[in-house]
């Protein structure tokens, strides 16, 4: 099973339209939304017969136990999150920043901290015939995403015999989410945007998949918005090497699609037969890059 | 009215035009301060051009073993809640990639082997842009958490209005965002997406006791639920911006709207009015 992972560093660039599209056009056997702090792909992928839900528990959290705490302050002093708070002499743990280390617990000679396991999302496996999707729902407030990506990959390993290709939708940035999700794939396809922002993020996360070594692929979506902006992209992709795999012109129909819950090819759109290009060549350029 | 208030503006959904918003609000404020705090891929200095008067590198602590002291004893990679360290043979590895910097393992090792040490994560810069006083903060590729930058970015406590450029999520890098934040202004689009990933702001600025309100952007004819998610939730929406090829031309050359047609000076200041008195009142949470 290939992967390939869809990013764009920018966030609105069409990412989960380019991943829904692509999905369709695959026939897709195996893909996830490993964008967990705001994902949408599941509204796009229609309706699915059979449901898996398992609890995910990110890190655990320090709990102070008020009866044996003696106010030393030492959990104080040492956390680097700032996550212990001191009220009128009380000591308490603010959930949402602390991250779990228990360095609290382990300086505190009262033994008033202990860890608890605390549920931080759902993992969503939806299955239908031989499709596997994978999704996951953060519950608000805990925090760190990376680890929740990786379990969200986690999950299509049993589509690992029957999918050729498993298609990721990625979330913006460059940080811990999108490291987890680049782990391990075959190709980043980036989807930029045409403007000065959009270039400035496209060049950074083209950076932060190749110090991973992930091979990359760029494509413009709204090229029209600002084609003067857009072939400053096609040179910035020769220059580095990066192959360009198409542009997809602006159309409102596609928020029409979106709001229907169907993917750009699935409506009379002027973007649809730019997308199916952009599909083909993408292949492509996994398969060269496999040397298939 | 009083002036001083930091107001965040975030979205969930990314591209929802967080930074847009953010610019134009500090540009039509006289004296106000503006600070990015999207220091994964910040974008406000684009648009904003300051003059970069200060630089600061942000660091991290990460351990670093003295192997003449180790004994590989494994307490400390027992203790990381990270698999941050790991033993092979006699070898004690570290793994700076998903370290959280909390400094459990040279304060747990007795042969005191383990130093930590400052590495820097990213910067923070800080300079004028015409009346408005600039921070931006950025972190260096390949790193994973830019809560420090964040932290050091909203340390300072500043005079009159804050307007914070969130990260998108709702992850831990928002929750730093907005936690000094007075109020939270929601940017959506009119898509579903743009509908869920506001329901999902919503609840965490809710969960953190924060006042809200809505702006919609790239509204156009048809549906739009993040409106309809917004009046079923009584959440006070406080103007709707259509989608313009002429603002979106604007946008991509990262020139300043309210600079360049007197209907978005119009529009912002009128926005920022609003903003300022929804964050007044005590009933909108």
């Amino acid at each position: 099973m290939l992967q390939i992972l869809i990013l764009s560093g920018k966030g609105g660039t069409g990412k989960t339209t380019v991943a829904s599209s692509f999905i369709k056009l695959n026939q897709a056997k195996a893909y996830a939304d490993c964008d967990v702090d705001a994902p949408n792909l599941h509204l796009v992928s229609g309706q699915f017969p059979e449901k898996q839900d398992r609890d995910y528990f990110g890190l655990p959290k320090a709990v102070i136990d008020q009866d044996l705490c003696n106010g030393c302050n030492r959990c104080y002093e040492v956390c680097h999150f700032d996550a212990i708070v001191v009220k009128d002499g009380h000591y308490s743990v603010n959930p949402i920043a602390c991250e779990g280390c228990s360095y609290c617990m382990h300086v505190c000679k009262a033994n008033a901290i202990t860890m608890h396991d605390e549920p931080a999302g759902l993992l969503h496996l939806y299955t239908r015939s031989d499709e596997h999707f994978s999704t996951a729902t953060l519950l608000m407030g805990s925090g760190t995403t990376g680890k929740l990506v990786t379990e969200v990959k986690k999950q299509l390993e049993g589509a690992k015999e029957t999918a050729e290709v498993a298609i990721l939708d990625g979330s913006p940035g460059i940080g811990c989410p999108v490291i987890a999700s680049l782990s391990g794939v075959d190709l980043a396809l980036m989807v930029a945007e045409p403007s000065l922002s959009g270039i400035s993020d496209l060049k950074r996360v083209v950076q932060s998949a190749k110090q991973l070594k992930v091979p990359v692929a760029v494509m413009v979506n709204k090229h029209d918005t600002n084609e003067a902006i857009c072939s400053d992209i096609e040179t910035y992709c020769k220059e580095e090497g990066l192959p360009f795999v198409g542009k997809v012109p602006y159309d409102t129909e596609a928020v029409r699609a979106i709001n229907e819950g169907k993917t750009l090819i699935e409506i009379e759109s002027k973007g649809s037969e730019a997308m199916k290009d952009a599909y083909y060549k993408t292949l492509q350029v996994l398969k060269e890059y496999k040397g298939l | 009215m009083a002036t001083d208030r930091i107001i965040a503006v975030l979205s969930g959904k990314g591209g929802t035009g967080k930074t847009l918003v953010s610019v134009n609000l500090a540009a039509c404020a006289e004296n106000a301060t503006y600070i990015d705090c999207d220091t994964e891929e910040p974008n406000g200095h684009l648009f904003l051009k300051p003059t970069i008067t200060e630089q600061k590198t942000i660091f991290s602590e990460k351990p670093v073993v003295d192997q003449s002291k180790c004994t590989a004893c494994g307490k400390c990679v027992k203790a990381c809640a990270f698999n941050a360290l790991a033993l092979v043979g006699k070898n004690l590895l570290i793994f700076n990639e998903v370290c959280h910097s909390c400094g459990l393992c040279s304060a747990i090792c007795k042969q005191q082997a383990l130093v930590q040490q400052q590495y820097p994560i990213g910067s923070v810069v800080q300079g004028t842009s015409k009346t408005l006083q600039f921070y931006s903060g950025q972190m260096n590729i390949g790193e994973s958490s830019a809560v420090p930058i964040i932290k050091e970015l909203l340390k300072k406590t500043h005079e009159g209005i804050v307007i914070i450029d969130s990260p998108p999520g709702s992850g831990c890098l928002v929750t730093e965002t907005i936690d000094h934040a007075d109020f939270c202004l929601l940017v959506a689009e009119p898509t579903i997406f743009g509908a869920h990933n506001l329901a999902m702001v919503h609840e965490l600025v809710t969960l953190m006791g924060k006042k809200c309100a809505v702006l919609l952007n790239k509204t156009q004819a048809g549906a739009n639920p993040s409106e309809e998610y917004a009046l079923k939730h009584n959440l006070k929406i406080l103007g709707s911006l259509a989608y313009d090829e002429h603002l979106a031309q604007l946008s991509s050359n990262a020139l300043l709207a309210c600079e360049e047609e007197e209907q978005y000076r119009q529009f912002f200041s009128n926005l920022l009015k609003e903003v300022l008195d929804a964050s007044d009142s005590h009933t909108q949470r």
